[in-house]
């Protein structure tokens, strides 16, 4: 339980922040609530400990930063990344829920900067698209640190937390042991998932008793998170028949879901509505096509999900989109028709939901973590600039900072840190060494 | 249509304005902006009188399209577009035939295809004309030309049938297999081709040779080398090599030109900025979001582009590339001049495009505010006098 430790220890060097500091004359957009002029928010040991107008109390030890001019917000929350140059499954098989992100990632890999730049500071890192399953997600706070063990969200059982990464669609299918037609893609799964129905089956029945105990399987062991409810499945599908099957199979198999990219979504909006799911999380790109499945990808989508009742997010995809432009997704989610109070959710709460850490993050409120941004102005502008990120009443983005501010803009030393994310190992989107060399049939997400 | 053909009907056909537009501004890019401007728009599809409305009256029962701001008509500098089509699948990208390094023969008029819907798709966010072709990844892939983003076939759309040849160096332009696998190779086989245009070229009797007749117009510095590279170094081989042949180049890209750009202003030669949120990987590692500001305060001529996309987005938007330019020094203005009456001069058609001028062709892109930020529609689109889209894109 050595990660265990390491977890009590960082949150314990987290809860040192002693001298609270209060935010004044900031426009606060709380994401939850009314927004506030001229507003007040103070943070202590992490955590937002008043928010209000301008009269709100602030203690008198308190360090105050002025804002006025600026707007403050929820740090955002990027429901599906793959900052960090993480890896998961390898080619050995379609489905791998023993292998974990949380292995495998960079702390110092310059795409996790390039995140804060962007204001991001919840993000689940995920592994890529080319297996059905590809293995146990991280999320992570974007805190300042060298071991991951730093960035980790501790669960109340002491274990991080994080989801499992699934696939349907054209990304696993390869030549075997992976699927080459959809139906054979599900058949794989259901197949798994019985296998793990057993296994727990096995487990409970052992009432206890170490004897009677089936030996330890990792897959299964993970597999049976999925079933328990405990680890949320990520799954990524784009094509309105793929989506369907995900819904058909979470049905089945009772899994918790949450759709990623759903590119498709707004031809099937009221039968994912009325599923039951965490939420669909949207990457809107700037055309449509790039690989088949995503010929039909809208920018209305957002709109169209969240009319229908959705738990509508977005997410940047890290590799496919930029964490530094995040905003921008929100912004051509409202272009195209979607409320802008529902915009800023869908970068916030609504990726907090889908986490299930929307009692910690996502939105400004009394008792959650002190995570937020301080922006130049209208967070849906293009010309507004992240001009600070906070994580837990600790700063750790400042445009102001010559290394921050490298980080947002590029230049010589900014990158340089190999490829850039994950690398599939069908070998196609080597993001750091060669775009000639895709393979057009398209693995990632 | 021929450049020398059109600027003769709009010479000797001043027909009656048919369609005017008046914008709250109008961003003519010949002169400062006209605050409630008006532009009339002749039945030949030219631009007859541009003008603040105090001054413009549009005639009774011409159809007025009204918008907040009005450009011309935008030019995306460098996109392969039209050739990398939508799908992505083997049989719907024509932009890099990889049987051989060096193919400045192939022609875009052959492969370039109007109907795909990314053509549409781009400009009905009011992007009207593009420089596209064959796209980077080998040594000389192919030749490049400029159409207009409507038309029922090539022959409709296009501006110029052969614009420049399309060039690559560093890691874009190492083969999968085979020569060239480095930079020095590259250079290598670069000179011995050109050396054999030069010959070519001072020969009386020669059997035909299209790649040689290709080539010979670089070599005779009558058609502009686009060359896509990226690293510092890479750049200043560039400069090099045209300097040996004198030839008459575009840089491409250039993600490090801001380690260079003494050596680029002396050269004299333009560059077309790589997309301003591409990914910062391989040879673009250390690209940088203020590239076009740079290069602006450098005094280089310059232009923004959409470039090609190996995965999703299959095309980026020119007009989305621009906004993040301008939110990184570059600016409003700028960014605007740079979309449309920059990339003009540095295509060469800025006789006919380009600006909101008389007898320019009337290309226009209407919006219902600031053209970059990402919540401005594009609420209609222009093209040589007909109203080509009218909607909220």
């Amino acid at each position: 339980m050595r990660l265990t430790a390491a977890l009590l220890l960082a949150a314990a060097v987290l809860a040192a922040q002693e001298r609270p500091i209060a935010f004044t004359g900031a426009r606060i957009v709380p994401i939850t609530g009314a927004e506030l002029s001229e507003g007040v928010v103070v943070v202590h040991r992490g955590k937002i400990t008043a928010l209000g107008g301008p009269q709100t109390a602030i203690p008198a030890n308190a360090e105050r930063i002025n804002a006025a001019g600026k707007v403050i917000m929820p740090g955002l929350v990027d429901s599906h990344s793959h900052i960090g140059q993480v890896e998961g499954a390898d080619s050995s098989a379609p489905i791998q829920p023993d292998v974990r992100a949380l292995d495998a990632i960079n702390p110092r890999a310059s795409s996790i900067r390039r995140a804060r730049a962007g204001g991001i500071t919840t993000v689940n890192v995920m592994p890529g698209s080319g297996h059905l399953l590809s293995g146990q997600t991280v999320y992570l706070k974007l805190r300042e640190g060298a071991r991951i063990d730093d960035l980790l969200i501790p669960l109340a059982d002491g274990t991080p937390a994080g989801g499992i990464k699934m696939a349907n669609g054209t990304n696993p299918r390869r030549t075997a042991p992976f699927p080459g037609t959809r139906a054979k893609a599900a058949a794989l799964v259901r197949e798994q998932f019985i296998r793990a129905q057993e296994y727990q089956k096995k487990v409970a029945d052992a009432g206890g008793d170490a004897a009677k105990l089936p030996p330890r399987d990792l897959r299964l062991e993970a597999l049976g998170e999925v079933l328990s409810g405990k680890r949320v499945v990520h799954h990524h599908t784009h094509r309105h028949d793929d989506i369907l099957t995900v819904l058909r199979l979470a049905e089945e198999f009772k899994f918790r879901v949450v759709l990623h990219h759903v590119s498709d979504g707004w031809m099937v909006a009221d039968e994912i509505a009325k599923a039951n799911t965490l939420g669909a999380s949207l990457i809107l790109i700037d055309s449509p096509g790039g690989k088949l499945e995503a010929k039909d990808n809208r920018l209305v989508t957002g709109g169209v999900l969240d009319r229908a009742g959705v738990n509508t997010g977005f997410h940047t995809d890290d590799g496919v989109t930029d964490s530094r432009w995040f905003f921008r997704m929100a912004a051509l989610g409202v272009r195209a028709g979607m409320g802008r109070e529902k915009a800023l959710y869908g970068l916030t709460m609504a990726n907090a939901k889908m986490l299930e850490l929307d009692n910690r993050v996502g939105s400004l409120e009394v008792g959650k973590d002190a995570d937020l941004l301080v922006l130049s102005g209208d967070p849906l502008s293009v010309y507004t600039k992240v001009e600070q990120t906070w994580i837990e009443g600790r700063k750790v983005y400042d445009i102001t900072r010559p290394e921050d501010r490298l980080a947002l803009t590029g230049g010589f030393g900014a990158g340089g840190d190999g490829a850039l994310m994950h690398l599939d190992e069908c070998g196609g989107f080597t993001l750091g060494l060669d775009f000639r060399n895709l393979n057009l049939s398209g693995e990632l997400d | 249509m021929t450049r020398a053909l059109l600027l003769f009907a709009a010479l000797a056909l001043p027909a009656a304005a048919q369609l005017a537009v008046r914008g709250e501004t109008v961003y003519t890019m010949d002169g400062e902006p006209i605050a409630n401007g008006v532009v009339l728009i002749s039945a030949n599809g030219t631009i007859e009188r541009v003008g603040p409305a105090s001054q413009v009256a549009i005639p009774a029962g011409v159809r007025t399209l009204l918008a907040k701001v009005v450009t011309p008509g935008l030019i995306d500098a460098h996109a392969t577009a039209g050739l990398s089509g939508v799908l992505n699948q083997p049989h719907d990208q024509d932009q890099l035939e990889r049987s051989a390094p060096i193919q400045p023969e192939l022609r875009a008029v052959d492969a370039y295809n109007p109907r795909d819907e990314l053509i549409t798709y781009l400009r009905n966010y009011g992007i009207t004309t593009l420089h596209t072709g064959h796209g980077p990844g080998a040594l000389i892939s192919g030749q490049t030309m400029i159409v207009k983003t409507w038309g029922n076939s090539v022959e409709d759309a296009t501006v110029s049938p052969t614009a420049m040849i399309a060039a690559s160096l560093g890691n874009l332009a190492r083969a999968q297999s085979g020569s060239p696998g480095t930079r020095a190779k590259m250079i290598a086989m670069l000179r011995g081709e050109l050396i054999k245009a030069r010959e070519y070229a001072a020969k009386n009797e020669k059997a035909r040779d299209l790649r040689m007749e290709a080539l010979v117009e670089v070599v005779e510095g009558k058609r502009p080398l686009l060359v896509t590279v990226h690293r510092a170094n890479d750049i200043l081989t560039a400069l090099r090599l045209a300097r040996e042949f004198n030839l008459k180049l575009v840089l491409d890209g250039a993600a490090e030109a801001h380690a260079v750009l003494p050596e680029i202003k002396a050269s004299g030669f333009p560059v077309i900025v790589h997309p301003t949120m591409a990914r910062p990987g391989g040879d673009m590692e250390n690209m940088t979001l203020e590239m076009a500001a740079k290069l602006k305060e450098a005094g280089i001529p310059f232009a923004l582009q959409s470039g090609f996309e190996g995965y999703v987005p299959k095309t980026r938007v020119v007009l989305f590339e621009a906004a993040l330019a301008a939110a990184h020094g570059l600016g409003r203005d700028a960014t605007l001049e740079a979309l449309t009456i920059g990339a003009a001069r540095i295509l060469g058609i800025d006789d006919l495009l380009g600006s909101l001028t008389a007898g320019k062709q009337a290309d226009l892109a209407l919006y219902d505010g600031d053209p970059l930020e990402y919540t401005t529609h594009c609420t209609a689109v222009i093209g040589q006098g007909k109203v080509l889209f009218e909607g909220v894109q």
